[in-house]
């Protein structure tokens, strides 16, 4: 295991020696002492390796993240894992805004609350959050699917267009086009899926499902180019 | 940008390291704003007379025996203590006659802070330089709150730092940027409000002032802001005894909090929060949009949500 304190180790020096690992790296576990809410922890990762980072974090933590699995022991600061594209990253604490946005793939789990703007133009991504999210969570997201245990807070899913979003408590208001759907059985099995990955032991079935009702002026083709 | 920090103490022993404890929150948020900083302090002495913050751009000549040609002027004691461009006057007689004494003995001399309690410092240039400058780090005090500031609205000067003083030992930091300023400017001098600056925040300041004056309390001002201001703000307001939050509904503009038994405190990030005592353990969470919070050493606090 290779440990990492930032106290002595400027964040320059941490991210180029975790960039520096490769796909056949034996160098798999890593740890990072007192992060102190510094920005741009792991960013840009590209190896299968595991990184557990010892505190709370600042801005864009695991950003762009490909192949690694980030543990954060604390809570994110804003902009967690944003265009992550593969691997895994889960914060045990509290995430603050737009976590998650744009991420092309791999699994983010939120193990507290997220805060407004949850999976923002989410790209593919799958996000689990285990407490509530803020507003304007989902806004314009593309694909993947965001999963809430708690409740969800206003213009949820606004401008959707093909992401999933599953809540599992209220919903303080929908935002434009976003409307509940019928949950089908193949949804309750990705469900399943998601939630045994996730850690969480809610069960799908006290889900409900919503979607892109697709009436925006984009989804008219008669508007197409 | 801008980096805002606030602070305060529920445990009387950590207050002589008030100012100490604050100038590091806001040393560290210096990255969020380069242009100007500043610093309210709060301290629990209880003389019962006017405290009155001033700055000059050519200290040593305007604050030459001001305090005896102010108290030639007022026919009361007056005391000086010059700090680097800022001196603390106190004196016991109403704030309007120091006022239009010193606007009468010198007007290029101007106004930071009014209160019994309040003294505010701010000036160009960085946090660090701005809290060695006026000795911050040696202040005690029961609460406070500091800004650094990234310029957007207005020009770089002392008038345009934070904190704005709102009333007596009343005081405000912003981070964000109401896009309303000029209509709300021109609606408040209708009203006789008297606003210095092109500023965006010196509005936001006077707003909730004239809400007060109006019979408002702080926290109903707060939320009459709520509808009353347009654009992006983060505020921390400082009052005699309490200090407060509130976020505009999009709450786009980045808070954490973070309360033990020995204090309540505030930060643009976490990072601004990681050197207090006990943060490990702490309640650490992000206020809510649109919800003013509010705590005060009459052992009251509270969170008043209003719908967007």
């Amino acid at each position: 295991m290779q440990v990492i304190d930032m106290e002595t180790v400027a964040l320059r020096e941490l991210n180029e020696t975790l960039h520096a690992q490769t796909d056949t790296t034996n160098q798999t576990k890593w740890v990072i002492d007192n992060p102190k809410g510094a920005h741009a922890i792991a960013c840009g990762l590209d190896a299968p390796i595991e990184v557990t980072v010892k505190g709370s974090t600042g801005y864009y933590c695991a950003g762009m993240n490909k192949q690694a699995t980030i543990n954060i022991k604390g809570s994110a600061g804003p902009g967690v894992a944003e265009n992550m594209m593969s691997g895994t990253v889960v914060i045990d604490g509290d995430a603050s805004q737009y976590a998650g946005a744009t991420a092309h793939g791999g699994l983010l789990v939120i193990k507290g609350n997220a805060s407004s703007r949850c999976g923002i133009s989410m790209k593919g991504v799958d996000i689990v959050v285990h407490g509530n999210i803020g507003h304007m969570s989902a806004f314009m997201a593309q694909s993947g699917n965001l999963v809430v245990c708690g409740d969800a807070g206003e213009a949820l899913g606004d401008s959707l267009y093909e992401a999933r979003l599953f809540v599992r408590g209220s919903v303080k208001s929908l935002g434009a086009d976003c409307v509940e759907k019928e949950m089908r059985p193949e949804h309750l099995t990705l469900l399943a899926d998601l939630l045994e990955r996730a850690e969480s032991d809610a069960k799908p079935e006290e889900f409900k499902r919503y979607g892109s009702a697709r009436q925006l002026y984009n989804f008219n083709i008669d508007n197409a180019y | 940008m801008c980096g805002i920090v606030g602070l305060f103490l529920k445990d009387k022993t950590l207050e002589p390291k008030l100012g100490e404890m604050l100038s590091d929150m806001l040393v560290t948020m210096t990255d969020r704003g380069p242009d100007s900083a500043g610093i309210a302090i709060y301290n629990s002495e209880n003389t019962n007379k006017n405290k009155i913050v001033v700055q000059s751009d050519t200290p040593e000549e305007a604050f030459k025996d001001l305090d005896q040609s102010l108290a030639k002027s007022l026919a009361v004691e007056v005391t000086i203590d010059v700090k680097s461009t800022h001196a603390v006057l106190t004196a016991d007689c109403a704030f309007e006659d120091i006022k239009a004494a010193l606007a009468t003995l010198d007007p290029t001399i101007r106004v930071m802070s009014r209160g019994e309690n309040l003294e505010i410092y701010k000036e160009v240039g960085l946090p660090k330089n701005v809290a060695e400058r006026f000795a911050i780090g040696a202040m005690s005090g029961t609460h406070g709150i500091g800004h650094t500031r990234m310029a957007t609205e207005s020009a770089v000067t002392t008038m345009g730092a934070h904190p704005f003083n709102t009333g007596m030992d009343q005081c405000l930091v912003h981070n964000g940027s109401l896009s309303n300023h000029n209509s709300l400017r021109r609606k408040l001098r209708r009203e006789g409000v008297h606003i210095e600056t092109e500023n965006d925040t010196e509005v936001g300041a006077a707003y909730l002032t004239w809400q007060m004056q109006n019979g408002a309390t702080l926290g109903e001002a707060l939320e009459s802001g709520l509808d009353a201001l347009d654009g992006f703000f983060t505020f921390v307001v400082g009052t005699k005894d309490g200090f407060g939050v509130v976020r505009d509904p999009i709450a786009c503009k980045p808070a954490v909090m973070a309360e033990t038994d020995q204090y309540v405190a505030f930060g643009s990030e976490y990072r601004a929060l990681v050197n207090l005592p006990g943060i490990e353990t702490a309640r650490v969470w992000e206020p809510e949009p649109a919800t003013v919070y509010f705590w005060s050493h009459d052992d009251t606090s509270s969170a008043t949500g209003k719908a967007a």
